[in-house]
């Protein structure tokens, strides 16, 4: 390699991913040419993973306060008060492309990283659930890469201790060459007690702790900002390496530190690693800082200045402290086995200075790495207008049962035991819900309080219409907490889109933060963080659009939560958001249409906010007041899946009353929204409490004590017979020799 | 630890893994984790911290010890148990509930409180939780009542047991009975919001026992 300091031109920008404007911007703001380690750190802050260029200024339109918000987005998570003098500190975070190159390492990085996010601010992390796209189950790759990720999430997760409770996992083509894999993290602090970023005091040390760092992931950031083609199998060595074990040190020392009280500030080294972390910091504090890189801890020998600062090795934190307080801080480091090393200082003069060989690599101004990122109104096209599907489009004669059956079977509604059985959902014992249920509920130690999370989007519905997709994946989430018994209190969001270079992609990208935006808005659920990952493409083919929402909720006393497998037999079972005499039903774009329709794209159900509002918050009162005895969102599958799922989740089945008008498939299967399906005890109780409260709701039928589900007088099948279609899927998938 | 405070309203001390002497115990409890990451094989590691001499000495005093999981690797690297824990039949990681049944063993506190043939409903998660010993040897243990718990009713998947054990085996005791590794998680069934109690009510006569 040639000397760092020789100076760059703009074929080794344009490699780095820079455009000409932006590489004529860095000369202009420099006054100079830069070298090798200074364009690095360019390229890396002007990166789309980093400076959010496409996609910042719709972001900007998201409802991002409410009285329960303490911190929005900005920082490495977003905290809300959960009550109790707590704190509730979470985000969502992709790690896509690392994870299609190499699963394991992809996935499980995906988790240390958004761990790392979570307790930098005092945290400690209670809950891990993801949002999981692979392609077609029958895929030459897919079975590979499924039992990569599922594996990297819980050997990372299951190492560190931390449960992973919940998620969701899709199937589709458009994810063949580009699958996605985000991950949630939920952590508790006490609100009074959250930590940031922003560096403090000029002359205050700066503090490196945590693993070495070597020569992986270098230039993460900028991978993850491009599309994916034949070559990117060469870019294996810009995976990082996951160490949960390293990760669970770094963690119980950071907290153990915290509460000493000698932390000022502390920023997580995730993507771009020591550059975006001494940036952010600095820039947050209206500071600059100077750094030995000769300081920094190193696993490999002749690291140069831009491999240091653009290495992505996971388990590392950059932390601001006092400078009494070096001596004590160095001793809880030494306890856990991590190094600690101090390698430079917070100044006044708004720079980065970076030294190398006691010679000078970098001395650049840090606000225009941050406020002079580049922000870009892509063009955008007018989203296209899709046709209604009617449910007599669709011919069909089967009983209700065998439809039922083919739809339960099959990958989009199989049973997920295969993959969350591989996740340990229990340890720290305070989960009260895990994987399987509406949403996961979480208990706050030693209190009756518990936290409600899931994770949700309907990819289907955002390719059909963007602004009702991304409307849908908030009202689906606000179900999910409510169905419950929760209050839902935000949200945190992961953006997952093709190049936004393109018009098309881009409308996909505006339509749905509008429509999630205008969700949150009358939901009342702010985003409190987030995520953006655009370029998921390969070889020019775009993935089914994926805007994931994150929800937490709250609920004063878990003993009240419900679940959602019937209890009791006799109890009767209701929907409610549905009228009396309904007997069709919403087909486009449902699971049911991919199964029996034709493959067009067709207008995705319609949302209404103010009744998914008003239904969910009858739902919860009705669950909190022990009229509910259990409840489940009504969504893929529609109706007639909910009422199968209920009963495969209990020891019991159903006797449902069908209408004896029209073609009954609309009605089972339709997607319509704002719904929920609920059993009760007390059911004149729950009726005239949904009268008082001008609430549509429809009794149709009653659980039974034989496992079996009927349709009428004369279609009925075994419980058994679903389960075992049902459980058989993936594992049967998984195994399939080729 | 809030298992045991649970039941006893008494505060278990923490012992850290670098300490050379431990102090009298009626009970020391080495629970699962991943100690050092399990990167080598499990257990082999922490078996071999500083404190595990003073852990065989109270052992050697007829001290009762139970091992949980990674205690249970732990254990049987140290030869404080018989057998040893190698990857799950499947080669993945599972987390779930299983049903176990209570075996006649020989004298101990473990086993002393509960009736012979009782099923517990307690959850397992590990990744190598599949007991293997010698033929001979598991005829011996059978013999000497050192198995306390099988696995009983098979899986969702039609398979006998959750890991491949050998005879079924969740749990086996140390010759004299003091000594207890597990895989299942005790502390996990300890409420009703658990999903159930089967844990705390082994821990409690196990408790009972030691502390009579």
């Amino acid at each position: 390699m040639t000397s760092e300091l020789e100076t760059m031109n703009f074929n080794n920008a344009a490699l780095m991913g820079l455009s000409r404007s932006e590489w004529d911007l860095v000369n202009k703001r420099l006054g100079r040419v830069p070298n090798l380690c200074e364009l690095g750190i360019f390229s890396a802050m002007w990166s789309e993973h980093c400076s959010y260029k496409s996609s910042k200024k719709w972001l900007k339109t998201l409802p991002t306060d409410g009285p329960q918000v303490i911190e929005g987005p900005g920082e490495n998570a977003g905290a809300v008060d959960i009550g109790g003098g707590l704190a509730a500190i979470f985000k969502i975070e992709s790690h896509n492309h690392p994870s299609f190159i190499e699963p394991y390492q992809g996935a499980a990085t995906g988790v240390g990283g958004i761990l790392r996010d979570v307790f930098t601010m005092g945290a400690r992390p209670i809950a891990l659930l993801n949002a999981l796209r692979f392609g077609q189950a029958d895929h030459a790759k897919t079975r590979h890469l499924v039992s990569g990720v599922v594996s990297g999430i819980g050997g990372y997760g299951n190492c560190i201790g931390i449960p992973t409770v919940g998620g969701e996992v899709n199937f589709h083509k458009s994810y063949n060459g580009n699958i996605l894999v985000n991950a949630m993290a939920v952590g508790l602090a006490n609100k009074d007690r959250i930590f940031r970023s922003a560096a403090t005091g000029p002359g205050n040390p700066v503090i490196y702790v945590g693993a070495k760092t070597g020569r992986d992931g270098i230039h993460g950031a900028t991978m993850a900002s491009t599309e994916f083609s034949e070559e990117t199998e060469s870019k294996r060595p810009t995976v990082q390496v996951g160490d949960p074990f390293s990760g669970k040190l770094l963690m119980e020392a950071c907290l153990e530190l915290m509460a000493q009280g000698s932390v000022l500030s502390i920023q997580d080294m995730g993507a771009a690693g020591l550059t975006s972390s001494s940036v952010e910091m600095a820039s947050k504090g209206g500071l600059g800082m100077e750094i030995d890189l000769d300081l920094v801890p190193a696993r490999e020998k002749n690291m140069s200045a831009y491999e240091l600062m653009l290495s992505e090795s996971q388990e590392r934190m950059l932390m601001v402290l006092k400078p009494s307080a070096t001596e004590t801080a160095r001793a809880v480091f030494d306890k856990w086995d991590l190094d600690f090393m101090p390698i430079g200082q917070v100044t006044k003069t708004g720079r980065l200075i970076l030294l190398k060989d006691g010679v000078k690599a970098c001395d650049i101004p840090i606000n225009p790495l941050v406020d002079d990122a580049p922000e870009y109104n892509r063009p955008h096209v007018d989203a296209p207008v899709r046709a209604q599907l009617a449910s007599t489009d669709i011919a069909d004669s089967r009983p209700i049962s065998q439809t039922l059956k083919l739809m339960l079977g099959h990958v989009d509604l199989a049973s997920r035991r295969w993959i969350y059985e591989q996740y340990d959902s229990q340890v720290m014992a305070d989960t009260i819900a895990g994987p399987g249920g509406d949403a996961a509920l979480i208990r706050v130690h030693n209190s009756n309080r518990g936290i409600a999370i899931c994770t949700d989007c309907t990819p289907r519905y955002v390719e059909a219409d963007p602004k009702t997709g991304g409307a849908q994946a908030v009202a689906e989430a606000y179900r999910n907490i409510s169905a419950i018994g929760a209050t839902p209190l935000a949200i945190t969001n992961n953006l997952n889109f093709g190049n936004p270079e393109k018009p098309e992609i881009m409308t996909q990208l505006i339509d749905s933060v509008l429509g999630m935006g205008d969700a949150a808005r009358k939901l009342d659920t702010p985003v409190v963080s987030g995520n953006v990952s655009l370029y998921n493409e390969t070889d020019g083919q775009a993935i089914q659009p994926c805007p994931v929402i994150g929800m937490i909720g709250v609920i004063e006393d878990v003993e009240k939560a419900i679940g959602n497998g019937f209890t009791s037999a006799g109890h009767e079972i209701f929907v409610v958001g549905q009228k009396d005499d309904k007997n069709d039903g919403w087909l486009g774009a449902s699971i049911y249409q991919q199964h029996f329709g034709d493959s067009k794209i067709y207008a995705p159900p319609p949302i209404n906010l103010a009744a998914e509002k008003a239904h969910g918050s009858f739902v919860r009162q009705q669950v909190l007041k022990g009229n509910i005895d259990s409840a489940h969102d009504i969504s893929d599958g529609g109706l007639v899946v909910a009422v199968a799922e209920m009963a495969i989740k209990s020891s019991f089945g159903a006797e449902i009353e069908v209408p004896n008008l029209g073609q009954l498939n609309g009605w089972a299967f339709g997607e319509d929204q704002a719904r929920f399906l609920v059993s009760a005890a007390n059911s004149s109780a729950l009726v005239a409490a949904a009268k008082k409260s001008g609430i549509e709701i429809t009794r149709i039928g009653k659980v039974s004590n034989t496992r079996e589900l009927k349709f009428g007088s004369t279609d009925a099948i075994s419980i058994e017979e679903l389960v075992a279609t049902y459980e058989n899927c993936i594992p049967s998938l998984m195994t399939k020799k080729n | 630890m809030v298992a045991i405070e649970q039941l006893t309203s008494r505060r278990p001390a923490l012992v850290w893994h670098k300490e050379a002497t431990l102090e009298a115990a009626d009970l020391v409890i080495i629970p699962g984790g991943f100690s050092f990451g399990d990167y080598l094989r499990c257990g082999a590691l922490a078996g071999r911290s500083p404190i595990m001499n003073a852990l065989l000495d109270h052992a050697a005093r007829g001290g009762a010890v139970l091992g949980i999981c990674n205690g249970f690797q732990i254990l049987t690297e140290m030869a404080m148990v018989p057998g040893v824990l190698i990857r799950n039949a499947g080669l993945k990681f599972t987390c779930r509930n299983v049903d176990l049944q209570v075996c006649e063993t020989v004298a101990s506190p473990f086993s002393s409180g509960l009736a012979i043939q009782k099923k517990l409903r307690i959850p397992v998660a590990h990744n190598e939780g599949n007991y293997f010993a010698e033929p001979n040897e598991l005829e011996k243990l059978n013999s000497e009542g050192q198995i306390i718990f099988r696995y009983v009713n098979g899986d969702s998947f039609g398979l006998p047991n959750p890991n491949g054990a050998a005879d079924n085996i969740a749990g086996v005791l140390s010759k004299n009975g003091r000594v207890l590794g597990m895989m299942p998680h005790p502390e996990r069934a300890m409420l009703n919001l658990h999903g159930g109690t089967d844990g705390a009510h082994f821990l409690l006569k196990s408790l009972e026992a030691l502390l009579s």
